[in-house]
């Protein structure tokens, strides 16, 4: 009997893109699904460590911490290197004292990194987003439809992003993503 | 492809984010138990169906999740204003809502023609 259990990301071992466009598998992440009242933003802010933006499509980080506006009282909040179950997120939000709604859901999404002159080619192979640098800049973040399944897009620099998608749905948007990057080089 | 506003979102975006969400501006009754069956169905089940300006709610479901009110003109398919929810009716610039141009099947298409 196996003394350890390790833990294997759905897409474990994933390889693809094109000369132009390299994927690749995000590491372990915390995610938290946050909702809260506009005016119980400030104190979460302040006990995330980082300020929750306000402002549609922005995003905001520090120290290791990303928050991504979905909606007007809905954030997604990832802490990168984060690959245990540890659940900093959940408990610096509840130190807030403020009333919100905190949800785990690093296991229900994985990601995946676009990079390469050809990352935004390859992302509109199935997402009807304007990634131009002026009405995508970096930093900007939005929920949108990449193909059939629904992803959180972040972009991380001028040729890189970083796609969050639902673990049940990422062999599709990975196959769709390395269909995509080749024909980005076209 | 139609590019819808979103109000929360404040930008057009493809209609693809998009879900229809019915009919907008129905508020329903108070006193759900004391109403007739009449009553309720006419609440429930009948729409105007308009030809022409309506209003909907549509729901920016691979977006911001937002539900939000519509303009459309179902001639034409254009939206012709976009409102957040909650908002009374809004009146479209130079398009009057008391419109009434009804065409029936058979009017158009029948025996009757």
């Amino acid at each position: 009997m196996a003394e350890l259990a390790t833990r294997t990301l759905p897409l474990a071992g994933a390889h693809g893109g094109s000369a132009g466009v390299r994927l690749t598998p995000a590491a372990p992440a915390e995610r938290l699904s946050l909702r809260a009242r506009a005016e119980d933003v400030a104190a979460l802010s302040q006990s995330l460590g980082l300020d929750l933006p306000t402002k549609p499509k922005t995003s905001a980080s520090a120290s290791g911490r990303t928050a991504l506006w979905l909606g007007p009282d809905e954030w997604l909040v990832i802490a990168e290197g984060a690959g245990s179950s540890s659940s900093d997120l959940k408990a610096a939000c509840a130190s807030s004292g403020v009333l919100h709604s905190a949800v785990d859901v690093s296991h229900r999404n994985t990601a995946i990194l676009v990079e390469g002159p050809g990352s935004a080619a390859a992302i509109n192979a199935g997402c009807p987003q304007d990634l131009s640098l002026k009405s995508f800049p970096v930093g900007a973040c939005t929920r949108t439809i990449f193909g059939k399944v629904e992803i959180v897009l972040l972009r991380t620099g001028e040729e890189s992003f970083r796609v969050e998608v639902w673990r049940s749905f990422s062999d599709y948007a990975f196959g769709l993503l390395a269909e995509g990057a080749r024909d980005a080089v076209l | 492809m139609l590019l819808i506003h979103c109000p929360y979102c404040e930008e057009d975006r493809s209609e693809l984010e998009f879900r229809w969400a019915g009919e907008a501006h129905i508020a329903r009754p108070e006193n759900m138990a004391g109403i007739t069956d009449e009553e309720f169905a006419e609440f429930f089940f009948l729409r105007n169906n308009e030809k022409g300006l309506t209003y909907e709610r549509w729901r920016h479901i691979h977006g911001c999740g937002r539900f939000f009110n519509a303009a459309r003109d179902t001639v034409t398919d254009k939206f012709l204003m976009t409102y957040k929810a909650g908002l009374p009716k809004q009146p479209v610039p130079g398009v009057s809502a008391t419109e009434k141009a009804v065409e029936t099947c058979e009017q158009t298409e029948g025996d009757a023609r």
